[in-house]
């Protein structure tokens, strides 16, 4: 697999930099980390171009997560840009209201490595 | 059908759950395994560092996780896989995580809950010298466990 370059969307920077290393130790090789403290940023970041994946929590201030994953399909160069939830509102209506504005899969606080692995890779193999 | 509102949940199971909840993130998230208090840790305070989250909706409460300030070093430290000497203001920012997902984890235990309870944003207290009036009314669970040797102590403060 390529290196890829990873957005990492929490409003927490001590879980931004969990979720960098589990990604590292679930074997995914990184190019470029990108760190937003909420979906407002995440949007300038995938503006920028060149995201292959976006993790994204849920629950931030001044845009939540559902509401960038709204506002992204409406930016060209974030099409096609996989986005995983990893939140701890893990009840079934978030799951359901984030796939259906376009997440490609969900990981609920707290998660191991193994986890990230396991619904990641077969967002990047294009599988899920 | 009545309303889940209006019914009054069974809230004997829920002890067990919440030392479940505690644990699993202690486990997961800071390869950590707490271990039940002592007879000496029992008569000991947990410290000065308060992290508190609140629930709202069909469970409304406050979540609070207290302990010592080296506790929440240690904490942070793990979590983020560093020399404990290393951890700064990181340590509001880790122990609110805590507590947010102890508050998550336990909230995701309950059927039928998730998808009615709100978490705060979590607040961090310190120092020692205060007491915390919850304007609760039907019941407070705690449990008390041993990080690396010191108490900490996780208490849910329901409102009806």
């Amino acid at each position: 697999m390529k290196k890829i370059c990873a957005l990492i969307v929490d409003d927490s920077s001590v879980m931004r930099k969990i979720v960098e290393r589990s990604l590292r130790q679930a074997g995914i090789e990184l190019s470029e980390v990108r760190e937003a403290g909420n979906g407002a940023e995440a949007l300038s970041a995938v503006n920028q171009g060149g995201v292959d994946l976006v993790l994204c929590d849920i629950n931030m201030p001044v845009m939540d997560g559902i509401e960038f994953l709204k506002q992204m399909q409406t930016v060209e160069l974030a099409k096609g840009v996989p986005v995983v939830m990893i939140t701890t509102e893990g009840n079934e209506a978030h799951v359901v209201q984030a796939l259906s504005v376009g997440a490609r899969g969900y990981i609920r606080k707290p998660f191991t490595s193994d986890q990230v692995k396991q619904h990641v890779i077969p967002v990047l193999e294009g599988k899920s | 059908m009545k309303p889940a509102t209006q019914t009054a949940p069974d809230k004997s199971h829920w002890p067990p759950l919440l030392e479940q909840a505690v644990h699993e993130v202690f486990k997961i998230m800071l390869s950590c395994e707490l271990q039940p208090p002592d007879g000496s840790s029992e008569d000991h305070q947990p410290g000065d560092f308060t992290s508190m989250v609140g629930l709202a909706g069909d469970l409304c409460g406050v979540l609070t996780l207290r302990c010592s300030m080296a506790s929440a070093m240690l904490m942070t430290s793990k979590m983020l896989g560093t020399d404990p000497g290393t951890v700064d203001e990181q340590v509001w920012d880790a122990v609110g995580e805590v507590a947010n997902m102890v508050a998550g984890n336990f909230k995701n235990k309950l059927p039928g809950l998730g998808d009615r309870c709100m978490l705060s944003v979590p607040t961090v207290i310190t120092g020692g010298d205060y007491n915390c009036h919850a304007l609760a009314d039907a019941g407070r669970i705690e449990v008390m466990q041993l990080f690396e040797g010191s108490p900490i102590v996780v208490a849910l403060e329901i409102h009806t």
